[in-house]
């Protein structure tokens, strides 16, 4: 059994215990042969968070403290020399390898056939479900500092938005666990019944990104767990604390061994076991439009498996002359500066009436000014730094490919010197449909506003990408807003707001953002397989024919 | 300031002291009746007082009907999400399952019901029923109705507002959970009237309520008499309920009512199982159960040796202090217990044989034996008449067509039961039984999840599962033109 780590976090004077290793069978085990190492990197600082190994040989105390408000550049440059920094342990946690996926997936497939699945009722599920949603609210704070210390956001919106939001979405689930119901059909009111059965799917494999940890667990766990299915879950190589943390919660609300079981790993390692895998049902996703590509491969490869796919989007919001500008704007700036960015819905194209262009971006560029990215501790802050090295160097050759193909930088664009993968809110303009930051998914706070004529020239720059998660529109003609909310191509279209989502409504893509719907009750749908029985009770077969 | 009533268990089934309060409970206090009328609770186990409560009166429910109407416009309907309304729900059923005990003493020692059984019958489904409806109260939805490119139309469930609800004496906490959760969960605000016979554990709930911090005048609990709209009892009540429900405001009515229902033994049933469910049919809760399978109809093959058999088990049957090691205890009222000897008189008058049982226990309090009549012709009031006692009719069949066409030969229609080994005679059977509920090789199945209600005179509406959603909900149609000229 692997041991837990300590990590202090000066903010508070408070430690914060991380477990150690992999998760299976309610217990954290060492990696069957894995010798990858995963470095979890604190994006404020740049430094290496902690060290949480699956080899109990390997140290197992880290001092984390770079949670002190470390907003100026004087700060963070004095931070990077001090004792402190040299004190912290820059050390790494293993990788989970395609053995230890085997082995997960086999205590997944052996509670779905004994403790779970049909094994239990479904007001049982439901009484887990609530008790785990009690034990993660008890834990918001602890789990908010932790993910911000991993993911860079802030401790307040990962405790009252991310964490808020779980919590609700656990209790939503708990509520449908005893309410999975089938159809009878009539087929012959005199010989003949048939009904449907909705059984759980079996055991299934979720991958889930880094810019949500938390919420996109609970958005996965919350439903499948409802449903009956067991799971194997592999949280992003960035950001694997938090599921690590919540598995400690698995098994204190009292879930039966194997229902949960976690393994941090690479996505080219682990991901590929898990979608490749003989023995799993279905494989949920939310990530990269390449890599669900990779996983739909994979799972057609082997045992066509189920999948669900949640990806990528550049998704648009129009601006139209009769909108509230003031309010407009406002949305629009959440849209795209929302968790730095880094949101598959976040709007990242705006195009406006031509009217009106001018006094929105002017609106806009104060409400983009007016948000301070800074550190997750620091109560000012509202958004933190993006997530890692790659993805902040992803963003910056974005900014400067939309500076060399001619757009025009009217806010931000500028690196801050200094510690921390931090990027200002960044805005161009005069940006062309060929663009790669007008095509591209930035994934990061950078926003591209075009303009047009008509509703008729606005729907079509809208719908022009491939992409088809979010749209957002804005227009005070009651009219205009039913036709143009019809006429978007997207999952989910947002009028006279954005981005806001709720448990209770259904959340997916079209086109290539996306296979399946997540929340609702359509979520339900996606793990749960469908069976008829057809049943005779007085047919006598006439043979042969 | 209303009282408070003490009792001190000393039982084998349960120790310690429950104090509950015995006012009118309105907007979220415990009062006296405006003209302090007061009620006295017998005890069914030996005919004495267990305490008085506070009686209500017409001025009362006028009042509590303006407190519930303001708690519905400003802190509950569509003042409270659904997300809130459900977890109110679920820490009513969390603080209720903390009090169990408490709430399984005070019911036998109210009802006469044994302990056990308010236990794993009547709490268990209470708390099922919490937390099934905890679980509805943010998913209410409407739907999307496509009609034309140029408009959109859609449904709202809203609440319905004020309701009344009306509930029996025979499974006083149950029929509590079954009425005010799916209505809560709705968004609804209620002004609940528990049996006179039986108010005790609605008092005890109502503390919990609001140690749960539900909003005060979210539920308001009249205690009293009179009925003064959601109902759970005899058919006839129920009648007059509709009855002025028409006269007044037209305003929705649910009823669950009476039944006699049907218990079909096929020649082909496992007869042992047969009589274990029969049994539980005619006496789980002394036969106070509308869904009781008071009919007893047995295939002539089988017929002596189910009789045989089911005379055996109802020997069996253990009856006495509900604290103590029992099946059954004693009937809830001198008043049910003088109706249950009549219909028993009158079988003896109109010739049927009383095979077994057929007296009252010699005993201080509401004691009738388990009861079973043979020789029974289908005009008797015993075979046509809702008795609510332990008292059971067998009648011989000889064709399945002669079975179900006895079995659907009565006004009532709440449940039915058929037991064979072959499924295709079992599911032919079952289906063609007029009932709500239809039970296969088993009697008296509730679950919080499957709806319950009746066909023809056993009511209007069903209760539990998604099905009683409808019965709190008012739809409204949106239409919205955004391109139609007129």
């Amino acid at each position: 059994m692997a041991s837990p780590v300590e990590i202090s976090v000066a903010a508070t004077g408070k430690k914060l215990t991380v477990p150690t290793g992999l998760f299976i069978n309610n217990e954290f085990v060492p990696s069957v042969d894995s010798q990858e190492k995963i470095h979890c990197v604190n994006p404020a600082t740049e430094e290496t968070l902690c060290s949480v190994v699956a080899d109990p040989t390997e140290p197992r105390t880290a001092t984390f403290v770079g949670s002190r408000a470390l907003n100026s550049v004087r700060m963070r440059a004095e931070w990077a020399g001090s004792e402190l920094a040299r004190r912290a342990a820059i050390l790494a946690r293993r990788s989970g390898s395609a053995k230890d996926i085997d082995v997960a997936v086999a205590a997944a497939r052996k509670a779905f056939a004994t403790t779970w699945g049909k094994n239990v009722t479904g007001l049982e599920r439901s009484r887990l479900l609530n008790k785990l949603a009690d034990l993660m609210e008890r834990d918001a704070q602890q789990l908010a500092e932790l993910e911000s210390l991993n993911n860079g956001k802030p401790v307040k919106i990962a405790r009252d938005f991310d964490i808020g939001d779980s919590v609700a979405c656990l209790r939503y689930y708990a509520g449908f666990a005893d309410k999975i119901v089938g159809q009878t059909i009539e087929v012959d009111n005199k010989t003949k019944v048939a009904f449907t059965r909705h059984d759980p799917i079996g055991v299934c494999g979720q991958i889930i990104p880094w810019n949500y940890p938390i919420q996109m667990w609970a958005w996965k766990v919350a439903p499948a767990l409802a449903c009956g299915c067991t799971i194997v879950m592999k949280p992003s190589e960035f950001t694997p604390l938090t599921a690590l943390k919540l598995s400690e919660l698995i098994v204190e609300a009292g879930f039966p061994p194997g229902v949960v079981n976690t393994i941090p790993s690479l996505g080219s390692v682990g991901g590929a076991a898990l979608s490749s895998h003989m023995d799993v049902d279905k494989v949920a996703f939310t990530g990269s439009t390449v890599t669900g590509r990779k996983i739909m491969e994979a799972a057609a490869k082997s045992n066509i498996k189920k999948v669900s796919l949640e990806l990528g989007g550049k998704s648009p919001q129009l601006i139209f002359e009769s909108a509230d500008l003031e309010e407009a704007s406002k949305w629009a700036a959440l849209g795209i500066l929302y968790n730095t960015g880094q949101d598959c819905t976040a709007g990242s194209r705006v195009y406006v009436q031509e009217s009106v262009y001018d006094a929105f971006l002017e609106k806009l560029v104060e409400k983009a000014n007016a948000l301070t990215i800074g550190h997750g501790f620091d109560e000012k802050s509202g958004g933190g730094p993006v997530v890692s090295k790659v993805q902040y160097d992803k963003i910056w050759s974005y900014i400067e490919s939309g500076k060399q193909e001619g757009a025009k930088c009217i806010l931000g664009g500028e690196k801050r010197s200094g510690k921390g993968y931090f990027v200002d809110p960044t805005i161009f303009t005069d940006v062309k449909p060929d663009m790669k930051i007008v095509k591209d998914e930035i994934f990061g706070p950078v926003l591209s506003v075009g303009r047009f004529k008509t509703e008729e020239e606005g729907i079509k720059l809208a719908n022009d990408t491939s992409y088809g998660l979010g749209a957002g529109l804005h227009s005070n003609d009651a009219s205009q807003c039913m036709r143009v909310s019809q006429a978007l191509e997207a999952g989910t279209v947002w009028v006279n707001q954005y981005n806001l989502l709720y448990n209770n409504v259904p959340f997916g893509g079209k086109k290539q953002s996306g296979i399946g719907r997540e929340l609702g009750s359509y979520a339900l749908e996606e793990y749960t397989s469908v069976k008829a029985i057809h049943w005779n009770y007085g047919e006598k077969l006439d043979w042969p024919l | 300031m209303s009282g408070t009533f003490t009792h001190d268990f000393k039982t084998p089934a349960f120790k310690g002291k429950v104090s509950i309060p015995t006012g009118l409970f309105i907007g979220g206090k415990f009062v006296d009746g405006k003209k302090g009328e007061t009620w006295d609770v017998i005890n069914p186990t030996n005919g004495k007082k267990i305490t008085s409560v506070a009686s209500g009166t017409v001025e009362d429910v006028d009042y509590a009907v303006k407190v519930a109407q303001k708690a519905f416009d400003e802190t509950w309907g569509l003042k409270c999400p659904g997300n809130q309304r459900s977890k109110y729900l679920n820490k009513i059923a969390d603080l209720m399952e903390e009090h169990l005990d408490e709430f399984c003493a005070l019911e036998a020692l109210n009802t006469g019901k044994p302990f056990s059984w308010a236990k794993k019958g009547d709490m268990d489904m209470a708390l099922d029923t919490f937390r099934y409806y905890a679980g509805w109260a943010d998913k209410i939805s409407g739907k999307v109705i496509e009609t034309s490119e140029d408009k959109l139309s859609y449904t709202r469930h809203e609440p319905i507002g004020v309701v009344a609800q009306i509930i029996a004496w025979n499974f006083p906490i149950m029929l509590l959970a079954w009425k005010v959760a799916p209505a809560l969960a709705c968004g609804n605000v209620i002004i609940l009237k528990p049996s006179e016979f039986t108010p005790l554990t609605a008092l005890l709930f109502a503390k919990l309520a609001n140690d749960a911090g539900v909003p005060p005048g979210v539920i308001n609990i009249i205690n009293g008499t009179g009925p003064k709209i959601a109902f759970t009892g005899s058919t006839l009540t129920g009648r007059k309920i509709m009855q002025s429900a028409g006269k007044s405001n037209l305003k929705n009515v649910t009823l669950e009512l009476g039944g006699k229902s049907p218990n079909i033994i096929m020649d082909d049933a496992d007869i042992d199982q047969a009589v274990d469910w029969t049994a539980h049919g005619v006496y789980w809760n002394m036969g106070q159960a509308c869904c009781a399978g008071t009919r007893i109809f047995v295939h002539e093959k089988v017929y002596d040796q189910f009789l045989k058999k089911f005379t055996e088990k109802t020997k069996k049957v253990r009856m006495g202090d509900p604290f103590g090691d029992v099946d059954i205890g004693a009937l809830v009222s001198n008043q049910q217990f003088e109706r249950v000897l009549d219909y028993i008189d009158s079988g003896k008058k109109e010739g049927a044989t009383v095979h077994l049982g057929g007296e009252a226990l010699k005993k201080d309090g509401f004691w009738v034996e388990p009861t079973i009549f043979t020789d029974v012709t289908p005009d008797m009031k015993i075979v046509q008449e809702e008795i609510f006692g332990p008292v059971g009719v067998i009648i011989k069949f000889k064709d399945d067509e002669d079975a179900i066409r006895q079995a659907n030969d009565t006004t009532y229609g709440l449940a039915a039961a058929v037991f064979s080994k072959n499924v295709d005679r079992a599911l032919q059977t079952a289906h063609r039984l007029n009932a709500g509920t239809a039970w296969v090789n088993c009697v008296n199945q509730l679950h919080a999840q499957v709806p319950f209600g009746g066909f023809k005179q056993s009511g209007i509406g069903r209760e539990l599962g998604e099905y009683a959603l409808e019965n709190y909900t008012a739809i409204k149609a949106v239409h919205v033109n955004f391109g139609h000229k007129i």
